[in-house]
């Protein structure tokens, strides 16, 4: 049996699925239901100077519902935390004395001043919390403060306030990004520059999920008006992937812990986070819409899979996708593929064949005696989007072509791998020779 | 609905169910879709392209189209787009056997969860409909006279009226609708749907509706034609097949489509205890339903060839077998005599196959019945044309259906006929709906070449 346990920056915790600060790690009840539940840690959700934030009363979520209503993004206008920071210290510290076993980190949002970091961290440290979050990514209400994403999209202050933090805790302090930046690398750089045991990716995405054509207001719309929000859900998770990504391939950044964030709603989602290079993964949106309960399909499925796959340990498995993100220029331009529709399964739809028609290649037919449809191998540039559209799985598949003649082309298949860089139509492509040679 | 009573001289003495009775065993007959459910069941569809449900419709509606329409959230777009390619949207919804088309080509037909539920996709979206286009179109000088308020005439003359056609419609009957208001099961037909859709067909400013206008007897096929640019004649099937057996003049024994009238209009019906229909297709259905529905205690359906061969589907007879009504097949009436101490005795022979031919088994069988209905079809009521010499000369086919063209054309020039009364139409309403937008064309096209 595969063990899921988990030590993320020194931080042990019996599965790596921790709760992202959020909603649902606001208070000791929630949290407690978490850790019945299973769930391996929380983040608590972001501590901030007393007198606390004031929440609209108002709907303060929107959301994108998909097919069968289900939602596939969620924006929410909430800030951090609205309650007293005494009475969250309190909650924090019955809960790690109840479950000495749970990872519990503190997230927190202090403006750049010495002395409210000298003041809290210690107290946080007090409670017997595990480590330090700095949430330097909210995107709405605390950002027009100077704070959370205004903080985190400016290098210089992402590393400002590292070095604040972490001159005042010996807690590993986990410094969360937003993806509301050009590129996520600089910010690491910077958190890494500060002092940052490790960063957490990503954030929620600026946004203003819809507006109600009745009344001509955002949604979530509080009394006529509305106001950006931040974007989660499964619908960000290709963000957040793309993000880790570039962190985990980065030159200075290697070896910089990552947890990871953004729209995990099943075991697989965990596992893409984690073959890119996490050391653990946090879930919000997921429990928002089903409850707590998700941790057992989370941790059983991961662990079946990591069975299936022979991977023992969490370690095993972490980063192990990394080496095969690369930049475009390196992918191999002598491989090809040609779609393949399955006769069995194919249930003569059409949706691949107008696809095709109106927007790519003109490369399906119709076989007039069955009904269904056919690639034509002479126009079929391997694009995919054929897949894409099609309703049944594993119908429509792309089969590579490793030999022979390419008929679209009339060009001999090379077996041998050759990337832009050294295809003969680039002119820098002797250049890159000389390099090579040099090297 | 008015009240119902048992037929008097009947075994027992039984008691009339109210009209709210009738009404709630009625409606839970009903299949519908809530607006939220429509969406989820919009959102199974593949939006195929070339769709096979569109293929299997006879009215050609583009059903991905008005299901996608339904899935944004704009159900009432997705009756305007039903009611473009089938004015009677609303009835087919609710009365086609779906099953046997759009629904039997669906590509998820095999799917864990069936072919994507168009029909009830179909009656949300008529729910929604909103009153339609009602402009009159400038330019049209053409007036065309239809005979008969059914499916096909309705159909007809809307889609006349919506090219500036002057459409006016003659009735026999004092309501619009023909079968569609009298000779459709009134589970089928709640909420007065059929005199709503009627309404709002007939609600153009190039439709004149005359009721109670009797073909031979209050015009002529001559001053028509005389009057008119074009006649369609969409006459219907209005005279009941008899069974041609001693006993059927029986006061027990009765027709199925002008008893299922009379429910429709909610008169005070006799209600058997044990009754007996004869026939096989979706009339023979309707009446079963609704007299075991109405508190007949046993119902049987006797139909002479086998239960594969019936007109009803498979989905209508398990609706019937649901409501604990007996099908037999293979059986055939011979006599029906009065019983002793009341009701009636009905005498059958049994049938089966041999070869493939039906033959008598050499077997019979008496079955005791105190209502007896047919349900074996209808034939072209000829009876009030005799004295239109003009109209006699109307050519008839083989089935004594009037001989038409592929576009509905008769033997005289600018007389068309569509819908049951016409050879090539099958009887489903949509069929009828099929057909009349055929006519509709060929007359435009007719018309407009003989001004040209």
């Amino acid at each position: 049996m595969a063990s899921l346990h988990n030590t993320f920056v020194g931080i042990s915790s019996p599965n790596p699925f921790w709760l992202a600060s959020a909603p649902p790690t606001d208070r000791e009840v929630n949290v407690e239901r978490a850790f019945a539940a299973g769930w391996g840690g929380v983040v608590w959700k972001t501590l901030g100077i007393d007198p606390p934030v004031v929440n609209v009363n108002g709907p303060r979520y929107g959301f994108w519902r998909g097919d069968n209503q289900r939602v596939q993004g969620f924006n929410n206008i909430e800030l951090i935390s609205d309650r007293p920071i005494g009475t969250n210290l309190e909650e924090i510290a019955r809960i790690k004395s109840r479950w000495p076993d749970r990872a519990v980190v503190v997230s927190v949002m202090f403006p750049l001043e010495e002395e409210q970091w000298a003041r809290w961290l210690p107290e946080i440290a007090a409670t017997g919390a595990d480590g330090i979050e700095l949430n330097l990514g909210c995107p709405h209400g605390m950002s027009e403060r100077g704070m959370g994403a205004a903080m985190g999209q400016a290098p210089q202050l992402v590393e400002a306030v590292t070095r604040m933090a972490k001159a005042h805790t010996r807690l590993p302090v986990i410094v969360k990004l937003t993806p509301n930046v050009t590129d996520i690398t600089w910010s690491a750089v910077a958190a890494k520059a500060g002092g940052a045991d490790a960063v957490s990716l990503i954030n929620t995405v600026n946004s203003l999920i819809s507006v109600d054509l009745d009344t001509m207001a955002p949604v979530p719309s509080i009394d006529g008006k509305g106001t950006h929000g931040g974007y989660c859900g499964p619908a960000v998770k290709p963000i957040a992937l793309h993000m880790l990504a570039e962190i985990g391939r980065h030159p200075t950044l290697a070896g910089l812990p990552v947890s990871g964030v953004g729209g995990v709603t099943s075991w697989r989602d965990a596992g893409e986070f984690l073959a890119l290079g996490a050391g653990n993964v946090q879930v919000c949106t997921a429990a928002m819409l089903y409850g707590f309960r998700i941790i057992e399909d989370l941790a059983e499925g991961l662990e079946m899979w990591m069975d299936e796959k022979g991977y023992a340990t969490l370690a095993d498995l972490q980063g192990r996708a990394l080496p095969n993100v690369c930049d475009w220029n390196c992918l191999n331009l002598n491989y090809m593929t040609k779609a393949e529709i399955d006769a069995n399964r194919c249930i003569g739809c059409g949706r691949c064949f107008i696809a095709c028609e109106d927007t790519s290649h003109q490369a399906i037919e119709k076989v007039s005696a069955t009904g269904l449809y056919q690639v034509k191998v002479a126009d079929c540039v391997g694009c995919n989007l054929c897949v894409a559209v099609c309703p049944v799985p594993d119908c429509i598949s792309m089969a590579p072509m490793r030999e022979g003649t390419d008929p679209r082309t009339g060009q001999v298949i090379d077996s041998i791998p050759r990337s832009w860089r050294e295809h003969p139509a680039n002119p820098l492509a002797l250049c890159h020779a000389m390099e090579r040679e040099k090297e | 609905m008015g009240r119902y009573a048992n037929h008097e001289g009947f075994l027992m003495e039984r008691h009339a169910l109210t009209e709210e009775a009738v009404a709630n065993r009625f409606r839970g007959m009903e299949t519908r879709l809530t607006d939220v459910d429509a969406v989820v069941e919009a959102e199974r569809c593949f939006t195929c392209y070339d769709a096979p449900c569109t293929d299997a419709c006879p009215a050609a509606i583009d059903i991905p189209a008005f299901i996608r329409a339904l899935a944004v959230g704009q159900p009432a777009r997705a009756a305007s787009l039903i009611l473009r390619e089938n004015p009677l949207g609303m009835s087919c919804a609710r009365v086609c056997p779906v099953e046997a088309l759009c629904e039997a080509s669906c590509v998820r037909v095999s799917d864990a969860g069936g072919a994507v539920r168009i029909g009830l996709l179909q009656r949300v979206a008529m729910e929604h409909a909103g009153p339609g286009a009602m402009a009159p179109v400038s330019g049209g000088s053409f007036r065309v006279a239809i005979v008969g308020a059914g499916p096909a005439g309705m159909t007809v003359a809307r889609l006349l009226a919506e090219e500036g056609v002057q459409a006016t419609l003659l009735d026999a009957d004092s309501r619009p609708g023909g079968l569609n208001e009298t000779g459709i099961a009134a589970y089928k037909m709640l909420d007065d749907a059929a005199q709503k859709e009627a309404a709002w067909l007939l609600r153009h400013p190039c439709i004149e509706i005359r009721l109670q206008t009797v073909l031979g007897r209050d015009v002529t096929l001559a001053s028509l034609r005389e009057q008119y640019h074009a006649v369609v004649l969409a006459l219907g099937l209005a005279a009941q097949r008899r069974l041609q057996i001693p006993g059927e003049e029986l006061p027990g024994v009765l027709p199925a489509v002008p008893f299922i009238a009379a429910l429709r209009r909610g008169e005070t019906v006799p209600v058997g205890r044990e009754v007996v229909v004869i026939g096989g297709g979706m009339t023979a259905i309707d009446i079963a339903i609704q007299i075991r529905l109405l508190g007949a205690d046993i119902v049987h359906i006797c139909y002479r060839r086998g239960i594969e061969d019936m007109g009803a589907s498979e989905h209508e007879r398990q609706l019937a077998r649901d409501q604990g009504v007996l099908i037999h097949a293979g059986l055939r009436p011979v006599e029906i005599r009065e019983a002793v101490g009341g009701g009636m005795e009905l005498l059958m022979d049994f049938w089966h196959k041999e070869a493939g031919k039906w033959v008598p088994s050499g077997k019979s069988v008496t079955c005791f019945a105190d209502q007896i209905f047919t349900a074996i079809g209808q034939t072209l009521d000829q009876s009030t044309w005799v004295d239109d010499p003009k109209l006699m000369s109307v050519a008839l086919d083989a089935q004594g259906k009037i001989a038409v063209d592929e576009l509905g054309r008769t033997n005289l020039p600018f007389i068309y006929a569509a819908g049951d009364c016409a050879g090539r139409s099958p009887d489903l309403t949509v069929h009828a709906v099929a057909d009349a937008k055929r006519v509709a064309s060929a007359i435009l096209a007719d018309l407009k070449s003989e001004v040209a």
